[in-house]
């Protein structure tokens, strides 16, 4: 899979080495093993120096017995003699002096370093080979199920890059001294010292770099959509593919979860504040955590009996596997947050009970509403909203009824209206619960899809059909209601709308049906109206969305924060987290002025 | 975690009341609300209504008919167990005027509901008639406790063991007939029977109220397991409901939206025999 080239920086890379002034090989071949062999000078003396081709089996054998750290005087090359001392050049670890021999690689012949002092391990290529030859390593890509056997189960798709793999990856990383990607993180995760620690191998230290700025390392480097953020503005992305970031933090924050290393922090003075969280999806999470980590006493309220939102609810778990989830809940108790479950606010607590009871709030409830089509028969049976569906297998667990009370809902030819990524999450969730043909029914073209192109991909190896520029207009039901096929209309797309996307046009007269007895309606979400039942006099945009001041993300309500898809609209895992950051920066400040 | 502290079984066994204790539930609790209850780790959520709660002593009562798995998993719960999860009060509560005189027909465990419902009515201001309707006179179920509330009342059963033999229509048919200060019918039981009653009072043009309840999962509004058709448009029961006008709502589609679990609640039922 590597070929030799890109090897060479890694594991088992047999070096071929010559001098650069009589162009002689230094490899020998020295009973079983090649040595590479040097003559070397000490104290006047002259010495015969064995060395491994391996580069990662730095052995140094001398005819003479050498005191650790002794540096010799001088490296000769044994058929002409001269020396090969580069006088321009020092050790980059202990600044003593180096030898400069040549060796192939990329069928060139490049300068290479050894350093003259016993014991030290440094050796490696110019600044500049050393750049040119990272960037013709490929984008290392993680091991991923078999295509076919994994429809049958739910177990998660991609396997996550080995030791190997990561340190392949990672070697690519330039290490900008401007680093452009910091800039597309919307949580500011410092990127190339993270990527840096990998390369030392110091991993557990990588994942504490990570959790710094994000509380949930192993979750965004599953679902972010890193192709839009960092990795869009990775410099190796202008000539080549873009460094894997999401990879590598995936491969450190798993890890680090398999090491049980990273412990919670020590717990901080408290600042005798209460603050309140309402939703425990990402956004809250990442308050939560923030505020807890200065000293804040945080509760976080919970509508449903699991925390964790959107991660344990949407989400399916071959693509982020629920023990994750709940490994990150985890570390969130351990830093002192508490958690009321089954708490629905504006149910059980108003939002002003809430504020009675803390000194901040933060409303961080993503939009919990399907949207439906409003087309006839929309209420048939077995025609379900993508939250319900994805609810019911997702946090009820219902594919593993009947071990599980919740029934799974069933259908052997499946439609999923919608190109997002609920709808590829629905229709591959669908595959895996045993339906014939899974179609995605979408009115814009493929260019149009506004699925990751990973999930798209995913969803097309595993044999999903997609019928493109397709508009159901009507569900046809049979004599017991059920749900038995849908009337749709092809459309064109004409002129851009708003959002930048060509608008479809339905095509009059070219209506069909499509068989189908499970269909799930994935076209996005609105805000939810339960709590603003009892909080009238927040203040909602025209979609009903809060309206917030983007600097703090404080509402109309003095002291009530909110963020995340209920300001937005549906958006990402991240893109709460960042708002949750600066919610939190906000809170801080304005609770440590107010004394 | 919520305790029983309260098991009683009624009509035969079909009919299950529990307390719980669930302080902050009962304090804010008003009558027409429903909670979401996981029975346990592998429980479905269920919506139950709460057929009374009391604020000072923080104790809930539900009252349910055994009819799936997670009903008769409920049925095990004796005094001091735990319930894993109960989420509430969900749903709008009862919103009555002073009308002057008011119907309340009850239908089988619906009575348990119509009880809380009825205890509003009369605050209100109205004065109250109760139907209350069953198989037998086995399965007709706090009688006692609705004729504190009633000014009148009158008992039917389907064999005519207990008061008049037949549906709850007919009486209500004449009562209908012969007093014309009555402006607001509240029916809640099984589909068929509210579905009747609003057939019947769409003719004499009374307003209706009905108590759903569909299918959910979450009870919050994420879902939309629960929408019905109430007047042509999609309400969901657990957010614009339970209580609807029922003269609107489109019972047949409701029925059927209902049993679109029958054969996997078999299913789970004879998983858990075995």
């Amino acid at each position: 899979m590597l070929d030799y080239d890109v090897k060479y920086l890694k594991y088992k890379t047999y070096l071929n080495t010559y001098c650069p002034h009589c162009n002689k090989s230094f490899n020998v071949k020295d009973k079983d093993n090649d040595v590479l062999i040097y003559k070397g000078r000490i104290n006047g003396e002259d010495l015969e120096i064995k060395l491994s081709p391996y580069l990662d089996v730095f052995e140094v054998e001398t005819s003479k017995p050498l005191e650790q750290d002794a540096v010799l005087d001088d490296l000769l090359c044994p058929s002409c003699g001269q020396s090969l001392i580069d006088p321009d050049t020092v050790c980059g670890e202990c600044g003593s002096k180096v030898g400069k021999i040549t060796i192939s690689a990329f069928s060139k012949l490049l300068p290479f370093f050894v350093c003259l002092k016993y014991g030290c391990e440094w050796h490696g290529l110019t600044k500049a080979d050393e750049r040119n030859i990272k960037l013709k390593i490929p984008r290392q890509e993680m091991p991923e199920q078999d295509q076919k056997l994994r429809v049958h189960n739910f177990l998660e798709v991609p396997y996550g890059l080995t030791t190997e793999l990561a340190q392949l990856e990672a070697g690519r990383c330039l290490q900008c001294t401007n680093p452009k990607c910091v800039e597309g993180c919307p949580v500011e995760v410092d990127i190339p010292a993270f990527i840096k620690l990998i390369r030392d191998e110091d991993y557990e230290g990588a994942a504490r770099k990570i959790k710094e700025k994000n509380v949930l390392p192993a979750v965004c480097g599953r679902v972010c959509p890193q192709e839009d953020q960092c990795e869009s503005k990775c410099v190796l992305g202008m000539r080549d593919a873009p460094l894997a970031i999401g990879n590598l933090e995936r491969f450190v924050a798993d890890w680090a979860m398999k090491m049980e290393t990273v412990k919670a922090p020590p717990p901080p003075q408290r600042l005798n504040k209460k603050i309140a969280v309402i939703g425990s999806g990402p956004g809250g999470i990442t308050v939560a955590a923030d505020l807890a980590q200065l000293g804040y006493a945080v509760t976080m309220y919970e509508a449903l009996h699991e925390p964790g939102g959107v991660l344990v609810y949407g989400i399916p778990e071959f693509r982020l596997p629920k023990s994750i989830v709940h490994f990150e809940i985890e570390y969130l108790r351990k830093l002192g947050v508490r958690m009321e479950l089954n708490s629905v606010i504006g149910a059980l607590y108003t939002l002003d009970d809430l504020l009675e009871m803390h000194d901040a709030v933060y409303i961080g409830v993503g939009a919990g509403l399907p949207k439906f089509m409003r087309i006839p028969g929309e209420n048939l049976c077995n025609v379900y909203s993508s939250n319900e569906y994805l609810t019911r297998i997702n946090l009820m667990k219902a594919y593993r009824f009947p071990e599980y009370d919740t029934p799974m809902p069933e259908g052997k030819n499946v439609t999923v209206l919608g190109g997002g990524n609920v709808a590829m999450d629905c229709a591959r969730n669908a595959l895996r619960c045993g339906a014939n043909t899974v179609t995605i029914v979408y009115r814009r073209s493929r260019k149009e899809l506004p699925a990751r192109e990973e999930e798209v991909r995913h969803a097309m190896e595993e044999g999903i059909n997609f019928r493109l520029l397709t508009n159901p207009i009507r569900f046809i039901g049979n004599d017991v209601n059920w749900v038995k096929g849908m009337e749709c209309v092809k459309m064109e797309l004409g002129e851009p709308d708003e959002s930048g996307r060509r608008y479809p046009i339905p095509i009059e007269g070219s209506n069909f049906t499509i068989d189908t007895d499970l269909s799930i309606i994935a076209i996005g979400t609105g805000p939810n109206p339960l709590i603003f039942r009892t909080a009238p006099q927040l203040e909602r945009n025209k979609w009903g969305y809060i309206v917030v001041d983007e600097e703090t993300m404080e509402t109309s309500i003095p002291n009530v924060y909110a963020g995340g898809d209920i300001v937005t609209g549906s958006a990402t895992v991240i893109s709460a987290m960042g708002a949750g950051r600066i919610a939190a920066k906000a809170m801080h400040r304005k609770l440590s002025s107010e004394k | 975690m919520f305790e029983v502290t309260r098991h009683e079984e009624m009509a035969q066994g079909s009919i299950i009341r529990l307390d719980l204790i669930a302080p902050q539930i009962a304090a804010k609790a008003k009558p027409g609300q429903f909670v979401i209850i996981r029975a346990n780790e592998f429980g479905e959520r269920i919506p139950l209504t709460i057929a009374d709660s009391d604020p000072y002593s923080g104790i809930i009562t539900i009252i349910f008919q055994i009819v799936g798995k997670s009903t008769a998993l409920l049925r095990a719960f004796k005094a001091g167990d735990y319930i894993k999860d109960v989420a509430g009060p969900l749903g709008r509560p009862v919103e009555v005027d002073k009308v002057g005189t008011a119907v309340v027909v009850g239908g089988g465990t619906g009575i348990a509901i119509l009880h809380h419902v009825t205890k509003a009515v009369k605050e209100a201001g109205n004065s109250i008639i109760g139907i209350l309707g069953a198989r037998s006179k086995d399965y007709i179920i706090m009688e006692d406790e609705m004729r504190l509330l009633c000014d009148e009342m009158v008992i039917t059963t389907d064999d005519g063991s207990y008061g008049i033999q037949g549906f709850v229509t007919a009486p209500l048919q004449e009562y209908l007939d012969e007093r014309f200060d009555i402006k607001l019918v509240y029916a809640i039981g099984p589909i068929i029977m509210m579905k009747n009653v609003c057939n019947l009072t769409r003719k004499y043009n009374i307003k209706t109220m009905v108590s759903l309840n569909p299918i959910m999962v979450d009870g919050t509004g994420m879902c939309g397991g629960c929408r019905v058709s109430v007047g042509g448009k999609t309400s969901f029961c657990c957010c614009d409901g339970p209580d609807f006008d029922g003269h609107a709502v489109d019972f047949d589609e409701l029925e059927k939206r209902n049993n679109m679990y029958l054969k996997k609640e078999k299913d789970a039922l004879l998983f858990s025999i075995r």
